[in-house]
């Protein structure tokens, strides 16, 4: 009886590991992995852009939606046949090293500065990203930053160097690293009432603003572009490099862009495309 | 806070409505939990039996390290299962990334120790009870180790839950090597992640709920299982 029993309970496991082999490939078996960032996944965006694209083509497109730094990481590693982020410096960086095959404009928003609506720094209204930031230094109001090598991390970085702000200093103090994606740390900044920098997209989408407010927008330095590339397939030859660039080509192509500019959110659009003959006419 | 209410009906409406991609995470939390439990109860069963019963040199070392391991990070499990199965990584050519078998994989590491631990006590008390009337019979180790598996089948079943709960309340590893990948390896943990991250707090909590439902449902057919059989068994 007792060898009947373990007899049943090993050959129960390998039947059901057999079963698991035969399907090691679970789903469609003609799909590409895109390293992506929060903001497009979060937003809703690929929810709206991708069941065309897969219908037209057969082609499955299966998003891993990290922060632009991990996400160029983990192309590098070959996990992934085509990037689409929003940090152009990283990304040039990317494919000068060889990781990448060419950098293809998509699409734009821009970021903004949010934070309570008590607004202690005195920075609502404000048009001037890099003055709004030294205001809040000088008041030592709660600023969290993402600290996680993001598209949204990058540029936030840059803009505290334009104002001259020590912010590695001031860690742990008033500066506020959550380490986190754009979600989590909106999160933390509703909770704590805390400043932060955000992309548009992903702050429309939110549900969580509590009393937070978009407090300063407008400067040519909060430009976000999102670039999408091909992981080069003489670094990894597991890249499924024909099927990656025909949706690279369909993404910058008039029915990608068109589907970017249509994605509205309460009515608004989140995304903005690229390509200047693809605009919305309305 | 209004979320509260708001959960409890949203999570009741959704299973309610039978929502399809609720149904898909959870059918998939499922899969992937039992098969990492299966695989950890086949590794863990022997393996804890065999530091029960077997004396070697470093014993008492092998029991420490398997009762600190049920305490592994599922984090840096995702990372090291990610490091293994990527395309850089040794065992990259298997292209198991981002798919199901690599949860099963990263679940079975963090709940392997613990089935081999709390084995290894189970067995080891039973075998106190047993040791005189096994020696007088002059039984094996391996017949040893079968005798009394089967005679604490019931002690084990209990056992297997705690594995069971450790995997499906897991995040930090399946995460890492799942990817969270809609409809392919998106489960109820990385749905709540993904809700909490949109803010939509009301939801994740929802999930949450139907989560520990769940959890309550296959504890609750185990024991009556359990209940059953043990009463076959004994009378």
């Amino acid at each position: 009886m007792k060898h009947f029993f373990l007899g049943v309970l090993f050959g129960f496991v390998f039947l059901v590991a057999v079963a698991l082999g035969g399907t090691t490939v679970w789903g469609a078996d003609r799909f590409i992995i895109v390293q992506s960032t929060t903001s497009t996944q979060n937003s809703g965006l690929f929810d709206h852009i991708l069941p065309p694209f897969e219908k037209t083509t057969g082609i499955e497109v299966r998003v891993v939606a990290v922060g632009t730094g991990q996400a160029l990481k983990n192309a590098r590693h070959g996990d992934g046949d085509v990037v689409l982020v929003h940090a152009s410096a990283a990304e040039e960086a990317f494919v000068a090293e060889g990781w990448g095959v060419a950098r293809h404009d998509v699409m734009f928003n821009d970021f903004i500065l949010v934070g309570p609506a008590a607004d202690p720094a005195a920075v609502m209204g404000m048009t001037d990203v890099v003055a709004a930031l030294k205001k809040i230094a000088d008041v030592n109001a709660a600023f969290l930053s993402r600290g996680d090598e993001s598209g949204t991390h990058l540029k936030e970085q840059a803009l505290w160097a334009d104002a001259g702000v020590d912010v590695d200093a001031a860690s742990g103090t008033w500066y506020r690293e959550t380490g986190a994606g754009m979600g989590t740390t909106l999160n933390t900044a509703t909770g704590m009432g805390a400043y932060t920098l955000t992309d548009r997209g992903t702050w429309i989408s939110f549900n969580n603003k509590g009393a937070q407010e978009t407090l300063v927008a407008g400067d040519k330095r909060l430009f976000n572009p999102y670039g999408v590339i091909l992981v080069n397939p003489a670094r990894h030859r597991r890249v499924r490099a024909a099927d990656g660039q025909a949706f690279i080509d369909w993404l910058i192509g008039p029915v990608g862009q068109r589907a970017i500019a249509d994605y509205r959110v309460g009515g608004q659009q989140l995304f903005f495309p690229s390509r200047r003959s693809s605009r919305p006419n309305s | 806070m209004k979320d509260f209410g708001d959960a409890f009906g949203l999570a009741f409406g959704l299973i309610l409505q039978g929502d399809a991609d609720l149904a898909e995470i959870v059918g998939l939390s499922l899969r992937v939990t039992l098969m990492a439990v299966a695989i950890s109860c086949a590794i863990g069963f022997p393996v804890g039996a065999a530091a029960a019963i077997i004396r070697f040199p470093g014993r008492q070392g092998v029991i420490i390290a398997m009762n600190a391991l049920m305490g592994l990070p599922p984090v840096v499990v995702g990372l090291l299962v990610y490091m293994l199965l990527s395309n850089a990584g040794p065992l990259g050519v298997l292209q198991l990334l981002y798919t199901p078998t690599a949860m099963i994989i990263a679940q079975c590491v963090l709940v392997t120790p613990i089935v081999a631990a709390l084995t290894r006590q189970t067995i080891e008390d039973l075998a106190i009870e047993y040791d005189e009337q096994l020696r007088s019979l002059g039984v094996g180790v391996a017949g040893q180790a079968a005798t009394l598996l089967w005679d604490a089948r019931f002690s084990l079943l209990t056992t297997a839950l705690a594995g069971f709960g450790r995997a499906i309340a897991e995040v930090g590893a399946v995460i890492t090597v799942g990817g969270n990948i809609d409809h392919v390896t998106r489960v109820m943990t990385t749905a709540i992640a993904v809700e909490t991250s949109k803010g939509n707090l009301g939801l994740a909590l929802a999930l949450g709920i139907i989560l520990i439902l769940l959890a309550m449902m296959v504890n609750g057919l185990v024991m009556t299982l359990r209940s059953q059989w043990m009463s076959r068994a004994y009378g």
